[in-house]
């Protein structure tokens, strides 16, 4: 196996700045090494090689001519396939979407692009990022590289997935309700979200407004770290960023965390909990001990309508953010000689079921003489979810909780019932209705030698205390350094 | 109409605001574009773009609002109103619902020299629409072409109270709220280019009745005239319904201006379910003080307070004043008149405003003309006058010269002087004329010293005659008396 494809991307960078490796090296390494496993697990909806090469050599140019290099100079990095690169295909993974080129750069891949980075390829995801398997992408299922019988998780499963196998050193997600950090945990590497603001949504595909966030992921904390300052930033473009200034997230990562209160909310150690996942979150937690980080049992009372409110909220957004998909500008459209037809027609046959499960849903929840009991209602419980985190976060620095439920389960075993699919998400979807940032890492393996991920969560913006929690870890355990056999 | 029902009518007005870019991208506004050519991702509703609010466009909405008496928002809100049409790209318009930026305002209205106030019930910022093409001039196309310069152009939606109870009183509230509008250039209330519509609310109730009837809702009415005759005819529809036993039932009908009758469009169980909700892509508004302030300071004289003025100022009578101010290009086109002749002259403005509202209007009438058409500048209008009171010319000479004003746009000096139209003061001059009338008509003179002093007029006609018009008349008339008396 090439060497530089287990090359930390911060490692990659160094070494590429310091003309140790070309980026056309690396990049064509993370090419060859994709055309060589992803047959086998499908991460890449497109590999953008010709694309990618040209990027590269634009790097080296750079660097030869001594020229001012960005922070992720020649570093290839995979795309989640519902942000916009212009001139390159963007599908969402929907049928609705299959042939559409973007025409404009999402504001993260104008960062991206100034930084140096190389646009590898764009990766699967559940159509319009409703899932937590990729088994709803209209094209196929990615597989888990830890054992291709399982998910990947979702929907940023093949972002998770790629950089799991070593397709990529660095990939961008999305997270609406846990979509980098469970698909994180299932694949075993470390994925963030952002503070709601805290990254531009200016070209990623929305499907819930309010929830949305851009993120890393990638093997390392580092990494994560290192790809969050070049992303993150207020956008004139997106008015719900928000203007607040952006640290260096890597100047504060390795101070130690000894004193650091960290909060475990009794309400996610439930019952249900599988037994691997909660050995080795039990373990993690006697690691922070070690490190001298102080537990506290703390309550987040309003857990229990998260799942609730969260499917109201999201599909309510969705439906009014998915209306525009209708045939009739671009994408997919069903010819037919009358309007109502062309519409019923090009959505019926342009959306997957789960799609137009959520639209439905959400159409009826905002519909008039609902609104009150639904939407309305849903807005004053996230207010109390809000508060339970702000009330917690006045004794604790961070919260400690497991990722998902259970370690990543087998394609096709819940795809028939929508409402335990629903459940992955229990663990990570009060994040996002809170607003707060929080991020998955690996902290160990289930006994089939599936992976298993714990999540951290802080406050608003402070995404620092979060980072330097998570290095301290992976600073004292190895499961980052273990790569699936693909 | 009918004296057994009280007629309820409530307007909405649908203006587009002055802004030089759209509400919520930087597209042009300008409505002489090829078309689509004013478009971008954001208003096409491509995938991941985001509106970012154009503040401009929310300046001269309150300005408006504070014009009509309004009270501001301090926090206003977005939301989406939802359906699916081919001119609307996202198939949800960016609107208001709860907490528009104005409410609770008034408009002082007059019909036959009375004096009424209608309530405004709100004022809100929403996106336009674009524009469908079924036909290009005769010939119906097979397709229809969707034109999307117009989607995103900002309007300004004002509602009034159902305080008017008659045709001519729904048209006299909408002049005189597109006279405001053009005084405070907030819009250009251009009808025929579809940047001022109105659709109304009308519903009957026997008199005495407190309760409102059933409304129906008019649409598709492009001019004022228009919409005093679709509103006639549907008074007199919802009449013979009732007397006819039947029942209003609550509707949309639109204004056939060819066939001068109102259709039914769609009924109560077929309206729409907008589905709003929060727009969660824009944050609230909020406005300080300081901001709504600046606008109240610099709000320009409105209509009745310049009408006030014109009275004390010019002593013009309250009928000349009343049609002065109804439009502003007239009267700034009466104070320009009124300044440039007041340099030459005094006592101007009365027979100014004589000739603008007499002579002046009359002719552009005719013409089919607006007075910012008019062939006759303003300052030239004021010099005529000025020379008509410096005695320069006679009031029949004026009359002469100004038809070639209007038929040449020359000013008066070069008219008069290019026809030698200068009116002859000089007595030396006159006397001659005089003498040589008198002695040309030996039967007047003997008939007027006979004692028939009206025989005088006929020599008078002759001096004029042998002047071309020319002598001062009123010397004239002296002259000849003297020289007859001798």
């Amino acid at each position: 196996m090439n060497e530089i494809i287990k090359m930390s991307a911060t490692t990659l960078a160094e070494k590429i700045k310091n003309k140790d490796l070309t980026s056309v090296e690396v990049t064509q390494a993370f090419i060859n090494r994709a055309k060589e496993v992803d047959p086998k697990i499908k991460a890449y909806i497109s590999i953008t090689e010709e694309y990618a090469l040209k990027q590269a050599k634009e790097s080296d140019k750079k660097i030869a001519s001594g020229k001012e290099i960005g922070q992720l100079e020649g570093v290839p990095i995979a795309i989640k396939d519902n942000i916009l690169i212009e001139n390159i295909k963007m599908t969402a993974s929907s049928k609705i979407l299959e042939n559409y080129v973007a025409p404009y750069d999402a504001t993260v891949i104008e960062k991206l692009k100034s930084s140096g980075a190389v646009f590898i390829g764009k990766t699967n995801l559940d159509e319009f990022a409703m899932g937590s398997s990729t088994e709803n992408s209209a094209f196929f299922t990615t597989r888990n590289p830890w054992n291709t019988e399982h998910i990947p998780g979702g929907s940023s499963g093949g972002s998770a997935s790629a950089v799991s196998a070593m397709t990529a050193p660095l990939a961008l997600g999305t997270d609406t309700g846990g979509s980098i950090r469970q698909p994180a945990s299932c694949c075993g590497i470390v994925g963030v979200k952002p503070t709601y603001g805290r990254v531009s949504r200016f070209g990623a595909v929305a499907f819930a407004s309010s929830l949305d966030q851009i993120g890393p992921m990638s093997k390392t904390v580092e990494d994560s770290a290192l790809l969050l300052n070049v992303i993150a930033g207020y956008d004139k473009k997106d008015s719900t960023s928000i203007d607040v200034a952006v640290p260096n997230y890597l100047d504060t990562i390795k101070q130690d965390i000894k004193g650091l209160k960290i909060g475990l909310p009794k309400e996610y150690f439930i019952d249900g909990l599988d037994s691997d996942v909660k050995k080795s979150i039990n373990e993690a937690i006697e690691i922070y001990k070690k490190l001298g980080a102080e537990i506290i049992e703390i309550s987040l009372p309003h857990t229990d309508y998260a799942v609730a409110i969260y499917y109201i909220i999201c599909c309510s957004e969705a439906s009014a953010n998915l209306a525009r998909y209708d045939g009739v500008r671009y994408g997919f459209r069903a010819e037919c000689d009358n309007l109502l037809d062309e519409y019923q027609k090009s959505r019926g046959q342009g959306f997957g079921p789960e799609v137009k499960r959520r639209i439905m849903l959400g159409t009826y929840a905002l519909s008039a003489g609902y609104y009150d009991a639904y939407y309305g209602k849903a807005q004053k419980v996230r207010t109390l979810i809000k508060q339970d985190f702000e009330n917690a976060f006045k004794t604790v620095d961070l919260i400690l909780t497991p990722s998902s439920p259970t370690p990543a389960f087998k394609i096709g075993e819940k795809s028939s019932d929508p409402l335990q699919m629903y459940l992955s998400d229990i663990f990570t979807i009060s994040c996002n209705l809170a607003a707060i940032p929080g991020m998955s890492i690996p902290c160990g393996f289930s006994q089939k030698g599936i992976p298993i991920g714990m999540q951290l969560l802080a406050k608003n913006f402070d995404e620092q205390t979060m980072f330097k929690s998570a290095y301290s870890y992976q600073q004292s355990t190895n499961w980052h350094k273990q790569f699936p056999n693909i | 109409m009918n004296n057994k029902y009280e007629v309820v009518i409530g307007l909405e007005v649908h203006s587009q605001i002055k802004t030089e870019t759209k509400v919520f991208c930087n597209c042009s506004t300008d409505f002489h574009s090829q078309p689509n050519t004013n478009i971008c991702p954001v208003c096409t509703g491509q995938p991941g773009v985001l509106p970012v609010l154009n503040k401009k466009a929310v300046e001269l909405l309150v300005k408006t609002a504070i014009a009509l008496d309004c009270n501001i928002n301090k926090k206003s809100v977005f939301a989406r109103k939802q359906y699916f049409y081919p001119d609307l790209p996202k198939n949800y318009q960016i609107s208001q619902y709860e907490l528009p930026f104005a409410e609770h305002g008034n408009l002082n209205i007059s019909v036959d020299d009375q004096i009424k106030n209608i309530g405004i019930t709100r004022i809100h910022l929403e996106e336009d629409a674009g524009k469908l093409l079924h036909d290009i001039g005769a010939r119906q196309l097979d397709c229809s072409l969707a034109d999307y310069n117009r989607t995103g152009i900002p309007l300004m939606e004002i509602v009034s109270e159902p305080d008017m109870r008659s045709p001519q009183e729904a048209a006299a509230y909408l002049t005189a709220l597109k006279n405001l509008i053009e005084y405070i250039e907030t819009s250009d209330c251009n009808m025929e280019e579809g940047k001022f519509r109105c659709d109304a609310n009308i519903s009957i109730r026997p008199v005495g009745q407190k309760e409102f009837g059933t409304k129906a809702e008019l649409k598709n009415m492009n001019t004022i005239s228009g919409v005093e005759e679709a509103l006639t005819y549907e008074v007199q529809r919802q009449i013979e319904v009732v007397e006819n036993g039947g029942k209003i039932i609550q509707e949309t009908r639109t204004w056939d201006p060819d066939e001068k009758i109102t259709k039914s469009m769609r009924s109560k169980e077929n309206a729409h379910d907008y589905r709003y909700f929060p727009d969660p892509d824009l944050v609230p508004v909020n406005l300080d003080d300081n901001f709504i302030n600046d606008i109240k300071a610099n709000i320009p004289e409105l209509p009745e307070k310049r009408k006030q003025r014109l009275i004390q100022e010019y002593g013009l009578t309250e009928y000349d004043a009343n049609v002065i101010i109804s439009d502003k290009a007239l009267v700034n086109y009466y104070e320009t008149a009124v300044n440039s002749a007041s340099k030459e002259t005094e006592n101007t403005a009365k027979p100014i405003a004589n000739w603008l509202t007499t002579e002046l209007l009359g002719k552009l009438n005719n013409a089919k003309l607006t007075i910012k058409e008019s062939p006759v500048k303003a300052e030239y209008l004021g010099q005529l006058v000025a020379l008509i009171s410096k005695d320069t010319i006679s009031g029949k000479i004026a009359k002469i010269v100004f038809e070639e004003m209007f038929n040449t746009n020359k000013d008066p000096q070069t008219i008069i002087k290019e026809k030698g139209l200068v009116q002859i003061s000089d007595e030396n001059e006159i006397i001659k004329i005089c003498q040589e009338a008198i002695d040309e008509s030996p039967k007047i003179v003997a008939e007027y010293k006979g004692g028939k002093e009206r025989a005088v007029v006929a020599i008078v006609g002759l001096v004029m005659k042998k002047s071309r018009g020319k002598a001062n008349p009123q010397m004239v008339n002296k002259i000849l008396i003297d020289l007859l008396k001798k």
